[in-house]
């Protein structure tokens, strides 16, 4: 069945396009991308007055599955995916067991063959068992499909561990991605150090804690020439040290949370559970510092860090509670809503952020972009309507959400996965 | 009986003024029971309160204990290691099945900072927080202020000193809060690795230095140091800690002519404070363990609406 998309606002942002133009979707690839295309035997679509954008990619979900289907499953977290406006997950290494061989891979993509309703692009880990010891099998990870490797939720602790996987996935084209936090610092902090921690008298993670892992993977990237993609920045000096970087060419990238761009440590005041992420809410300070990286380009994407986490497991103390926000479902709103509604970026810079830098970094090279050839992976917005965040609608297994009841303009109201569109309700 | 509107008594923090001394003030009219031949009055007859302790105490809990004996009220004692929390039991499930129990009041001491705040969202019983974490203790900050305003008569200008772990200390965190609610100067003194700066955001003046510091003080208030805190390299050795921060005879007479010396307790003797001041004229610190008793008559008295016994008698 052929799709045809009318009188969208078309923002590739990979093509500078920004403008109302159809689109002809076939096979799962896009055909063709005019002004006014007509076609007797396709599926129209009417999006007038949407936005339609190349199909939006996570490259930090935790998907659970295997081992953790308490919290989400693969066919779940692809169904949170869809209904907020994604694509494309890349799944973090952390289920049980680790996926740090062949085998987990391989489960992860059969399973998604089966029950996934998005792409599922699976992140493998650098260290057997996220243990920072020894290093996976890296090139036969990345021939298993494995797009980067991450022991995230845990950073490598030893740098020469570190250096050597810098130094050995070189040659593969996955990425590094850290999650940079010196564990000897974070200790078992539970919130931001600063006045609110005092205050509450919450353990403290201090900002050094991420900011001396990010330095440590700069200067062990720029050593080795090799790529590093900074995981979930959250603090003025990572900023800074990202920024530095850069001017010197080291081959550095950084994403951001949303949750770290709307939320501050503050709000840790009513000892809610789902506010307790790591890495941690931080200051006022330190959010406006990513605000402006957004702003002026540093930072270079867009990430949930999908944290599922059933109701048991928050409805505790909250040194008990684990880490983690459900974040798929409310990512898009949230940006469109705080950041483009705000006029802090650009919705072509939003959609680059999201979907186009994405797919560069991973070396999704039919992805994040909307071309004739290109994978038909599309994301239709809204920017007009209104949502009332409510956690009991989620499609996610988990609800542990910090928006629940919030008013947000703008929401994705389709997605589009190889050209057919998923309707996640049915 | 005065007016007090607070449900809970969570932490000083939420409290206003008017509050604090309408505790005070009833604390001091209750003191007299704990003096007579019979040390019981019927007031709250008929109610109950938990005690529900997941930390070690004696001091907290049989104060706690006392208070509602005093005031004819049925109380019973919950620990940890008695309970099914050792059986895998969460928070809130040990607390809906005392709550299933009818009590009418839950004294909560726990590790975590937020337990009862966390409990009072989900509970019909008044919580009262006998210390939670790092964050408050408020019966204590109100035993306290209520031993100080017995000594100094009033709280304006007068300069407090509170000397020791301030990073870890809920006693701290309350007395902080309280005291500059009521006017006083508070000084927070410590090694810089248990004082962080930030402390100075919450209104007090923060010094490593404490024969500076005790310099025109009026109240000097001693913390317990545990330790651990020496193992976790907060400071170097106990000894260079006692050179340093210890109360001394020496170093309490660069204080105010008459300054009172305070301790939470338990006392280290020798470490943060030497046995001549532990136990030396200007020393308060078992007036303030007997204070406590007539502060958690007043706080339960108030929470409980003694009003509606007095009207039924």
């Amino acid at each position: 069945m052929r799709l045809l998309i009318k009188n969208g606002r078309v923002v590739d942002p990979s093509s500078r396009i920004d403008e109302t133009l159809d689109i002809l979707v076939d096979k799962g690839k896009i055909v063709d991308l005019r002004a006014k295309i007509d076609s007797d035997n396709a599926q129209v679509i009417d999006a007038s007055r949407l936005v339609v954008a190349p199909g939006f990619i996570d490259m930090h979900t935790h998907l659970r599955e295997p081992g953790q289907e308490d919290k989400e499953d693969i066919r779940t977290a692809s169904l949170a995916a869809a209904s907020g406006g994604f694509t494309s997950l890349c799944a973090m290494p952390n289920t049980q067991p680790v996926n740090d061989n062949r085998g987990v891979t391989e489960y992860i993509f059969s399973e998604a063959n089966k029950r996934s309703r998005v792409n599922i692009f699976p992140i493998a880990a650098i260290t057997k068992n996220l243990k920072g010891e020894e290093l996976t099998d890296m090139a036969d990870l990345v021939s298993a499909g494995t797009v980067a490797f991450s022991d995230d939720g845990k950073c490598v602790q030893n740098s020469l561990v570190m250096r050597r996987a810098l130094e050995y996935s070189n040659f593969l084209q996955a990425p590094i991605i850290d999650h940079c936090e010196d564990s000897t610092l974070s200790q078992d902090g539970l919130m931001h150090e600063g006045f609110s921690s005092h205050l509450f008298g919450l353990k403290g993670i201090p900002a050094s804690a991420e900011d001396i892992m990010v330095a440590r993977d700069i200067i062990l990237a720029e050593a080795a020439n090799a790529r590093i993609h900074i995981a979930h920045l959250s603090t003025r000096g990572a900023v800074y040290l990202v920024r530095e970087a850069k001017k010197r060419k080291v081959k550095v990238t950084a994403e951001v949370t949303p949750h770290h761009l709307v939320l501050t440590d503050s709000a840790l005041e009513s000892y809610n559970t789902n506010l307790k992420v790591n890495p941690p809410l931080r200051g006022k300070d330190d959010v406006q510092a990513l605000l402006d990286a957004v702003k002026d380009g540093l930072i270079d994407v867009f990430a949930t860090d999908h944290a599922p986490h059933t109701p048991e497991e928050k409805d505790v103390e909250f040194d008990r509670a684990p880490f983690g926000i459900n974040g798929l479902e409310t990512a898009v709103s949230l940006l469109l809503d705080k950041l483009v509604g705000k006029n802090i970026i650009s919705l072509p810079r939003f959609i680059e952020m999201i979907s186009t830098r994405p797919a560069q970094i991973l070396g999704l090279k039919d992805k994040g972009r909307i071309a004739p050839g290109a994978d038909a992976d599309l994301t239709i917005l809204n920017l007009h309507k209104e949502v009332v965040v409510d956690v009991h609608q989620f499609l996610s297994k988990s609800r542990n959400n910090p928006f629940h009841g919030w008013k947000l303009k703008g929401a994705p109201t389709m997605t589009i996965v190889a050209g057919k569109i998923v309707d996640p309700w049915s | 009986m005065l007016e007090f509107k607070q449900r809970h008594l969570l932490g000083i923090q939420n409290l206003d003024v008017s509050d604090i001394m309408t505790i005070m003030d009833t604390a001091e009219s209750l003191a007299e029971i704990s003096t007579r031949e019979v040390k019981k009055v019927p007031t709250l007859r008929g109610k109950t309160v938990v005690n529900l302790f997941f930390e070690p105490s004696t001091r907290t809990r049989s104060s706690f204990e006392l208070a509602a004996k005093r005031l004819s009220a049925d109380i019973i004692n919950f620990s940890q290691q008695t309970s099914s929390v050792v059986k895998g039991e969460t928070l809130k499930d040990t607390v809906l099945n005392l709550e299933a129990m009818n009590p009418d009041a839950i004294i909560i001491r726990h590790s975590c900072s937020g337990a009862p705040y966390f409990v009072s969202t989900f509970c019909r019983s008044h919580i009262i927080n006998a210390g939670d974490g790092s964050h408050e203790h408020p019966t204590q900050a109100l035993l306290d202020a209520f031993t100080i305003r017995q000594q100094k008569k009033s709280f304006k200008n007068l300069r407090v000193v509170i000397v020791g772990d301030i990073l870890h200390s809920r006693v701290a965190r309350s007395n902080v809060f309280l005291l500059q609610k009521v006017g006083a100067q508070v000084t927070l003194v410590g090694p810089p690795p248990l004082l962080p700066a930030e402390f100075e955001n919450f209104g007090a003046q923060i010094s490593y230095d404490l024969d500076r510091a005790l310099e025109g003080a009026d109240v000097i208030m001693m913390l317990r140091i545990q330790k651990e805190r020496q193992e976790a390299n907060f400071f170097p050795s106990i000894r260079e800690y006692r050179n340093l921060y210890c109360l001394t005879e020496k170093r309490y007479s660069l204080a105010n002519k008459d300054a009172i010396i305070m301790h939470p307790g338990p006392i280290n003797r020798g470490v943060e404070i030497s046995s001549e001041m532990a136990d030396s004229m200007k020393s308060v610190i078992l007036k303030q363990v007997e204070n406590g008793i007539s502060i958690r008559m007043a706080v339960l008295y108030l929470l409980l609406g003694g009003k509606e016994r007095e009207t039924a008698d």
